[in-house]
């Protein structure tokens, strides 16, 4: 918006639409994925439904018992179907939002607020991309390889986490034909030396245009310097607490290196999604 | 704009500006991205965020922790200075057409000077004077705590600018009106009451503070009972508009406010949680007086009514050219005369909070 050539006494612009809405979204399926993780689908709007891999929603989670959480949640898309009117997500149950989230029953009506935030940017030019994630920093990445084959860009995703069966969206990365590496705690496979060996091995072989990561500071940094070595290019996705998801209360920065500085820069307004080279993991 | 949607003048004058309704944002509640969700061209006036001289980075993380029915913030002002206000933002912000205030802050009451001086450009309306901040020249106390420092800052403010004054007084003071008419004698136009409450909470899991800060400020509707408080004693000590600032969420808490003498409210924390929590209290204002028969929304300031009985304060419907019936036994304003719907009524269209969860006012479904 380059407002700045407005003069003082311009006249109002016309309403437009808003490209952020807020709507009671209809909970349609709702379901345990495994002992940690469950799989939401919500009946939405368009303008939610159009949401980009990478945007996040602001969710008011119902009240557990005998807890009163008070802001929203920050919650990163795992699917949006425009077609069917769909926003799906995958989440964990870690503190007094999750646990509300998790009592809301099929039928039952979520307040969310979205989508938020710069998604991921796919270059038309990249042949194949990696996705590097971690824990619930898969479920981030997952729309990801949906969009990247709507492009004809291929996908390798390593996806690491503490036990195969702790794996989230292996399948979803198949499905959008994504070819996966799962690599895992208990084997040592998920170590930051394998997983560079990996990692170089894809670069060698010419299948690594760009990285995408989310969920790991030791994958993020590791990524990083390969970045550097071989001149790439990489994506990251990054979680901050946060209140408003608007960029108006400034309680979500987080430090980047930009020319030789760290600046602040607001997770929920310049990010969720930054360049992976001036994240300070 | 000015009739709200059910007829009432929505129109308020508060310290030398006429807006459109008495509702606007808290500083630091408000960014361009509200603009993503809200038709901001709606709102009374815009307050900016506090611009600062220096360039800020603000204070250490985590910036916010939760509480029962509120929140606790320690950002510590990050700013990007004088030329990024007037060269970025400014330009971007007047194109809402909505009286823009610009909120200073400074550590030195000469500080606060030169600063309003050099912000007083086409498309300010007024300057709100953000005086909570650690003044360096007393020890780091808030200019806000006593009324000596208050009166020093606001004269020096008052000799720098000629646009209309708002002083932002603090809360953590126990002399608040003696801070308000020191701040009204040496010139101000208008006080904001109040700001947020110094408060801590402390992470059991860590045995830490919530807050990277330690402490900082209690904002939501938990600081509403003792900020209504501040400006019931405020508005009563001075002649002065007084705009109240403090856990409000819904047209029913401005409604309590601007009986207790407010000629404005600001809503902060309540837009974190809902994005049209602002045009809700507009809306919800106009209907409240529309109930009430209340013509004018200005005339809900001040208009509260001495403790004791138990008369309702909206009269029973009448014709509107019946003959007015006789005055209750206090004074109170003609629209305000006794009628039958009792606060029952009127539950249903204000609904009081859900303590402790405070959600929003619920959605329209979308369609399934």
């Amino acid at each position: 918006m380059s407002a700045t050539a407005l003069p003082p006494t311009a006249p109002k612009p016309p309403m437009l639409p808003k490209p952020v809405s807020r709507q009671a979204a209809l909970v349609l399926t709702h379901d345990l994925v495994n002992a940690e993780y469950r799989h939401l689908v919500l009946r939405t709007d368009a303008i939610a439904a159009g949401a980009a891999p990478g945007q996040f929603f602001q969710l008011l989670c119902p009240a557990p018992p005998g807890e009163a959480p008070f802001l929203r949640r920050p919650m990163s898309l795992y699917g949006a179907d425009p077609a069917a009117g769909t926003v799906e997500f995958l989440y964990k149950v870690t503190g007094a939002g999750t646990r509300g989230l998790a009592t809301l029953p099929v039928g039952g009506r979520l307040d969310m607020l979205g989508p938020l935030g710069h998604g991921f940017v796919l270059n038309p030019a990249w042949r194949h991309v990696v996705a590097v994630g971690r824990g619930v920093g898969l479920a981030t990445l997952g729309p990801l390889a949906q969009q990247a084959r709507g492009m004809g860009i291929g996908v390798t995703a390593i996806l690491s986490a503490r036990r195969p069966e702790l794996m989230l969206s292996d399948m979803l990365f198949r499905r959008h034909g994504a070819e996966v590496l799962a690599v895992h705690d208990h084997d040592g496979t998920s170590a930051p030396g394998a997983v560079e060996a990996m990692l170089r091995r894809l670069i060698a072989a010419g299948r690594c245009d760009a990285f995408f990561t989310c969920g790991s500071a030791r994958l993020l940094r590791l990524q990083q310097r390969l970045a550097r070595e071989f001149g790439l290019p990489g994506q990251v996705a990054l979680e901050q607490q946060m209140a408003c998801g608007l960029g108006m209360c400034f309680c979500c920065v987080r430090d980047f290196e930009v020319g030789g500085r760290t600046v602040h820069k607001r997770v929920c307004w310049d990010g969720p999604v930054f360049d992976m080279l001036e994240a300070v993991a | 704009m000015t009739p709200g949607a059910t007829g009432t003048d929505m129109r308020v004058r508060v310290g030398g500006l006429d807006l459109a309704n008495p509702v606007m944002p808290a500083s630091g509640t408000f960014a361009e991205g509200l603009d993503r969700v809200v038709d901001l061209s709606r709102l009374g006036a815009i307050v900016t965020k506090t611009i600062t001289r220096e360039l800020r980075e603000g204070n250490a993380l985590p910036r916010v922790a939760e509480v029962r029915g509120g929140m606790l913030n320690a950002i510590g002002i990050p700013s990007k200075g004088v030329a990024h206000f007037l060269g970025t933002t400014l330009p971007l912000y007047r194109a809402w057409g909505v009286p823009l205030v610009v909120s200073i802050s400074a550590p030195t009451a000469e500080g606060f000077a030169s600063l309003a001086a050099e912000i007083g450009v086409a498309g300010v309306a007024a300057i709100e004077a953000n005086i909570s901040c650690p003044n360096i020249e007393e020890d780091g106390r808030a200019f806000a705590m006593r009324a000596g420092s208050t009166e020093a800052v606001v004269r020096r403010l008052r000799a720098a600018t000629h646009l209309p004054l708002w002083v932002k007084l603090s809360p953590n003071t126990g002399e608040i009106a003696e801070v308000a008419q020191a701040a009204e004698a040496a010139g101000a136009d208008a006080l904001v009451v109040a700001n947020t409450m110094l408060a801590m909470s402390i992470d059991l899991a860590t045995f830490r503070p919530s807050l990277g800060n330690v402490m900082g400020g209690l904002s939501g509707p938990a600081l509403k009972p003792i900020v209504l408080r501040q400006v019931y004693q405020c508005a009563r000590a001075v002649r002065v508009a007084v705009i109240g600032c403090g856990g409000i969420a819904s047209a029913a808490d401005a409604a309590e406010y601007m009986l207790a003498g407010a000629a404005a409210v600001q809503v902060g924390t309540a837009t974190f949680l809902d994005p049209h929590a602002m045009t809700g209290v507009i809306d919800g204002l106009d209907s409240f007086c529309a109930a009430h028969r209340i013509a004018r929304v200005a005339e809900l300031t001040g208009a509260l009514r001495p403790a004791g009985g138990s008369h309702p304060a909206t009269p029973a419907p009448r014709p509107a050219d019946a003959p007015q019936p006789p005055a209750p036994e206090s004074p109170t304003p003609e629209s305000l005369t006794p009628e039958s719907l009792t606060p029952e009524s009127l539950t249903p269209e204000f609904p009081a909070p859900e303590f402790p969860a405070m959600k929003p006012p619920a959605l329209e479904p979308n369609p399934a």
